[in-house]
């Protein structure tokens, strides 16, 4: 059994199930072929295409993932107050219906294209693309993509984006990592928003939470965050811009950077 | 078309579409087997894609075709000690000393493994005889 990905095939039989090999043909007019691919290589395609966006012109794609109601559009407005200064912004805002949210974002003087889903519970790479033609990328230091609020499938779909932040608001419970361990492994980032509320749901644990994040084995960091107006989201602030820092390095060495656990990290396993 | 209320359809449509691309490109008449690996930590649930399948294959040329869902335990290999250990999906701490800092091994994937076609005849106009199918069964299982 193959080390890497637990398959049958091996480096000692594998060349006879690749293209020409003697099992991949049969007398009876079948054909097995061997392909060890992606189920979503389309969607990833099109992500490698979209991050190939950004990087030409230097933007740092950051995807925000919650379940709904966790804050991720009043993050956003706190941090187009706190960072709209200094660093030019782009938002894309992935909904059901409604053109609410980028509403929101456009009334802070900020570009925002809403992309209603429909029936979908979660945005891919192609609705990225789409959303990018009706975006000026040219000039922009951040884009923000807010998905769907969800706390299952958009973790499954590579957008193109570099980053992923999941958050985690105060009365969705502090054991929610380990009941979706999909999504919040692949974070780059927790933060724990609405984070005044502490005060009136003790039940909350933020150390509880940071020990149900480290329990799917994920060493992101946790902040602890309030949007409330006056309330502290310098550390947020902080990590965005470091971030961006260290993404321009990269792009200047050559290289791209991405999310801590890609949706298509079974690539790693189709090396046989 | 591209998307649904379950990614499960929409993975399922991205799954017709290649299948359906792999038969055409090798001029199949029809596709008998798709043998996919779906590890716990992909966020595909195995028997949601079965449902959605059978809407997503309905009138392709793999609409009769057997789907065959691999599955794949989670497996970690602990950053501290290097043992390697199976593990829950939402409990990915190293088997043999308890700490966190863990690499997964398998468990994550989502893959196309194999697909399994039937020639369109160059000499007759039958398909191949459920023998040979029978028959690329058992050559399968000595891979």
């Amino acid at each position: 059994m193959c080390d890497t990905c637990g398959c049958t095939i091996t480096e000692a039989n594998e060349h006879l199930v690749r293209h020409g090999g003697i099992l991949q043909h049969t007398h009876q007019g079948t054909e097995s072929v061997l392909l060890l691919r992606s189920l979503l290589s389309e969607n990833d395609q099109v992500a490698t295409h979209n991050r190939q966006h950004f990087d030409a012109r230097g933007v740092l794609a950051i995807n925000l993932m919650s379940s709904p109601g966790a804050g991720k559009t009043s993050l956003l407005e706190r941090t187009i107050d706190e960072l709209g200064g200094r660093l030019r912004i782009g938002v894309i805002e992935g909904d059901l219906a409604t053109e609410n949210d980028a509403r929101r974002i456009r009334a802070k003087g900020i570009p925002a294209v809403q992309i209603t889903t429909g029936s979908a519970c979660h945005l891919d790479a192609h609705m990225i693309h789409s959303a990018l033609h009706e975006l000026e990328l040219d000039g922009l230091d951040l884009l923000f993509i807010e998905n769907v609020g969800n706390l299952v499938c958009p973790a499954s779909f590579d957008l193109g984006q570099h980053l992923n932040v999941t958050l985690l608001s105060v009365p969705e419970g502090d054991d929610k990592p380990q009941k979706y361990p999909v999504m919040f492994r692949t974070a780059d980032l927790l933060a724990i928003t609405k984070c005044d509320l502490l005060e009136y749901l003790p039940e909350f644990d933020p150390g509880r939470a940071e020990a149900s994040l480290r329990a799917v084995g994920s060493a992101a960091p946790v902040l602890r965050l309030s949007s409330r107006p006056g309330a502290a989201i310098e550390p947020w602030c902080a990590w965005v811009a470091e971030q961006l820092e260290t993404y321009r390095r990269r792009l200047s060495d050559g290289q791209t950077l991405r999310p801590v656990v890609a949706p298509d990290a079974e690539q790693l396993h189709a090396s046989v | 078309m591209r998307s649904s209320r379950m990614h499960e359809l929409a993975i399922s449509r991205a799954l017709i579409r290649q299948v359906e691309g792999i038969a055409g490109e090798r001029h199949a008449e029809r596709v008998i087997r798709i043998v996919v690996r779906i590890g716990p930590l992909s966020g595909v649930e195995p028997a949601l894609l079965r449902n959605a399948w059978s809407l997503a294959c309905a009138g392709t040329c793999a609409a009769d075709a057997e789907l065959v869902v691999e599955d794949s335990p989670v497996r970690v290999r602990c950053l501290e000690c290097g043992a390697e250990s199976e593990v829950p999906s939402n409990r990915l701490l190293c088997g043999s000393c308890g700490r966190w800092r863990t690499q997964v091994l398998t468990g994550d994937e989502l893959l196309l493994i194999r697909v399994e076609l039937e020639k369109k005849h160059p000499s007759s106009n039958h398909p191949a005889t459920t023998s040979g199918i029978r028959n690329l069964e058992r050559v399968s299982d000595h891979v």
